[in-house]
């Protein structure tokens, strides 16, 4: 029968009198989990931000009209019974209209499926933007702004005026920060737009586009849905793009495929569309949990040769113990419960370092064109990060301590006062 | 008390060795016996076997009317904790503990009583071999001969039926090995314990009930 009281008791002498070796052996946990949550906070934490950045931000799936050639060409539904090998030069795609067919109904389809969140109409019009005798290629996208907000989180881009102006006034637009710079335009200023069929249209600059991308900055803008159905002159039915938000992700790829089975179109799932993403954020992961799990092995190591040394110490007491009638299983357990305190204390401390230097990045400035929402460097306090580091601060710490005390457990008391 | 049945030991290492041969010897209650003999005839081999702690020989082991050849490490635990006192030549006490505490550890785990009458009991121990004063203090910060009275004390605290020495008087001087004899042959007469115990002290020898003699592993 083991008595934990007095194993504890004996233990807390024993750490005690070597005060210094049990705080070397503590601060070794310390770091290990420190750096670990450190680690495990920094890098989840800018996984979210690029997640946020990327994903968040980039609809599920992609829905537009396919300007690809035809994949069956007529020769071969004419004769395809016979054996004849056909080859025709030149395939041309299939002049097609801009717009999506019926999108009205299929949007209202879309937005009934129980997988899909939110789904947005989008109509693309190439205009210039007129600056003087200059005339500047642009991209006008006219958009349902509410749904873009909740869907796309479309508000992290706006880095200037106010971007429900779209709602309020017709005309107005969100200009794209290149332009804005090239033309020399701030809120309040008014632009000039030619369509492509010469019409001209003026509108009032409300605000300022920014994706960090800038190609795309001194590209595109954004205006409301019917401000564009009106520049290209078409109706309300006139919708060249829809944007589909899932509950889950991991929907996209099939969901994708039954859009296009279904209707004549192009379904662009993420996972196509961002292939080179998702493979990036795997890979951050795999390394910091690689370097997470070695700063916690080195410090497990250093607990395995603190304890091994306390046992060397401490054979004549083991001796003691033992002669005096106390079992192998309890000198077994002394050693590990010095461990686990040790594992404790240092695990403990390593949560409050971690929390610590945490918050003290959080609040480093960090300041980039790319991402004008982010003021300070991203840092995630995932309440699991700090479970896992105490659960394998214990853990490692009882295996470090369980090898040299299964030791301290054979150690036979006779061959020590022999020994004398 | 205490019986040996043809009792065999063998060293294996460095070359194989018989230190022990055919011992047998027996131990009344309330006697006082001292094994002597010259270095390496096997008298502290003998002495670890009838200990329990050694448990590589053949023969039999009787200690109270049981017999320990067949008892597994943690039942021969529970036997030295309860029945058995050791006095050793150096002083074994545990020296990052309080006096006190080395002398209630083996009743700790013992666990017949609370810790407040542990307490009390190892004190009365620590009175009756005079060191009472020095209870809070340290175990390495007293002298050699304190450090042996301690070391009798704790072998007192649970009460047991044998105590055995290894050379107790050993590393003491002539009035501080004087001292600890009598505390011995007291408790002997007073509390019907049975001392067995090694010596090369040959005064001490002849003051005890019984001499038991060894030569080149067997008992003269």
């Amino acid at each position: 029968m083991i008595r934990f009281p007095l194993v504890f008791d004996i233990s807390r002498t024993h750490l005690l009198s070597k005060i210094k070796q049990t705080t070397v052996a503590s601060l070794g946990v310390t770091f290990g989990i420190g750096t670990y949550i450190i680690l495990m906070g920094f890098m989840t934490g800018l996984n979210g931000l690029l997640d946020g950045l990327i994903l968040n931000r980039t609809p599920h799936i992609q829905v537009f009209n396919k300007t690809t050639p035809s994949e069956i060409q007529p020769v071969e539904r004419f004769n395809k019974a016979t054996t004849d090998l056909h080859y025709v030069h030149s395939v041309k795609p299939k002049a097609r209209l801009e717009r999506i067919h019926n999108a009205l109904p299929l949007l209202s389809e879309l937005r009934r499926h129980q997988q899909v969140k939110g789904a947005t109409p989008q109509t693309t019009a190439k205009v210039f933007y007129l600056a003087g005798a200059n005339k500047l290629n642009g991209v006008l996208n006219g958009i349902q702004v509410r749904e873009e907000i909740r869907l796309f989180n479309f508000k992290d881009y706006i880095t200037e005026g106010d971007v429900l102006s779209l709602v309020r006034r017709k005309n107005s637009i969100l200009l794209g920060a290149g332009i804005a710079k090239n033309l020399s335009l701030s809120v309040g200023d008014r632009i000039q737009v030619m369509s492509t069929n010469g019409t001209t249209f003026s509108l009032l600059v409300s605000g300022i586009f920014q994706s960090g991308l800038a190609e795309v900055d001194d590209v595109q803008s954004y205006i409301s849905l019917p401000m564009a159905q009106q520049i290209l002159g078409a109706g309300r039915n006139h919708i060249t793009r829809l944007h589909v938000k899932l509950f889950e992700m991991a929907d996209a790829v099939p969901l994708a495929r039954t859009i296009e089975t279904l209707y004549d179109l192009r379904a662009l799932d993420i996972k196509t569309a961002n292939a080179q993403f998702d493979t990036g954020s795997d890979i951050r992961n795999l390394i910091s949990y690689a370097v997470s799990i070695t700063l916690l092995l080195v410090a497990g190591f250093g607990i395995y040769n603190i304890l091994n040394m306390f046992i060397y110490e401490k054979m004549n007491d083991i001796a003691i113990l033992k002669a005096t009638g106390f079992t192998g299983t309890d000198v077994k357990w002394i050693f590990i419960t010095q461990a686990m305190v040790i594992g404790l204390l240092g695990g403990t401390m390593g949560l409050i370092m971690g929390y610590g230097v945490s918050i003290f990045i959080d609040n480093l400035p960090f300041i980039t064109e790319a991402l004008p929402t982010i003021k300070t460097y991203p840092i995630n306090y995932d309440p699991l990060v700090y479970i896992s580091g105490v659960a394998f601060a214990l853990t490692s710490t009882f295996l470090a301590g369980y090898l040299p005390a299964r030791k301290a457990q054979q150690i036979d008391p006779v061959e020590i006062i022999r020994g004398q | 008390m205490l019986e040996t049945r043809h009792i065999d030991k063998y060293f294996l290492e460095p070359v194989k060795f018989h230190v022990l041969k055919d011992i047998n010897i027996e131990l009344q209650k309330g006697e006082f016996v001292s094994i002597m003999g010259k270095s390496g005839c096997g008298k502290s081999t003998l002495l670890y076997i009838l200990s329990t702690m050694d448990t590589a020989y053949e023969g039999e082991l009787w200690i109270d009317g049981d017999k320990m050849s067949d008892l597994t490490q943690n039942e021969l635990a529970r036997i030295r904790n309860e029945k058995i006192g050791f006095v050793f030549q150096f002083h074994y006490l545990l020296p990052e503990f309080t006096v006190l505490k080395n002398v209630m550890l083996p009743a700790l785990k013992l666990g017949r009583e609370d810790v407040e009458g542990i307490r009390a009991r190892a004190m009365e121990k620590l009175e009756i071999l005079g060191v009472s004063d020095q209870a809070n203090k340290k175990a390495y910060r007293i002298s050699g001969g304190q450090k042996q009275r301690v070391s009798i004390a704790r072998a007192l605290i649970n009460d047991p039926k044998i105590i055995m020495g290894d050379e107790p008087t050993g590393n003491l001087d002539s009035k501080n090995s004087e001292n600890v004899f009598n505390i011995l042959k007291t408790l002997c007469d007073s509390m019907g314990m049975s001392l067995l115990v090694v010596t090369h002290d040959i005064d001490f020898a002849e003051r005890t009930d019984r001499i038991i003699e060894m030569g080149d592993g067997t008992i003269l």
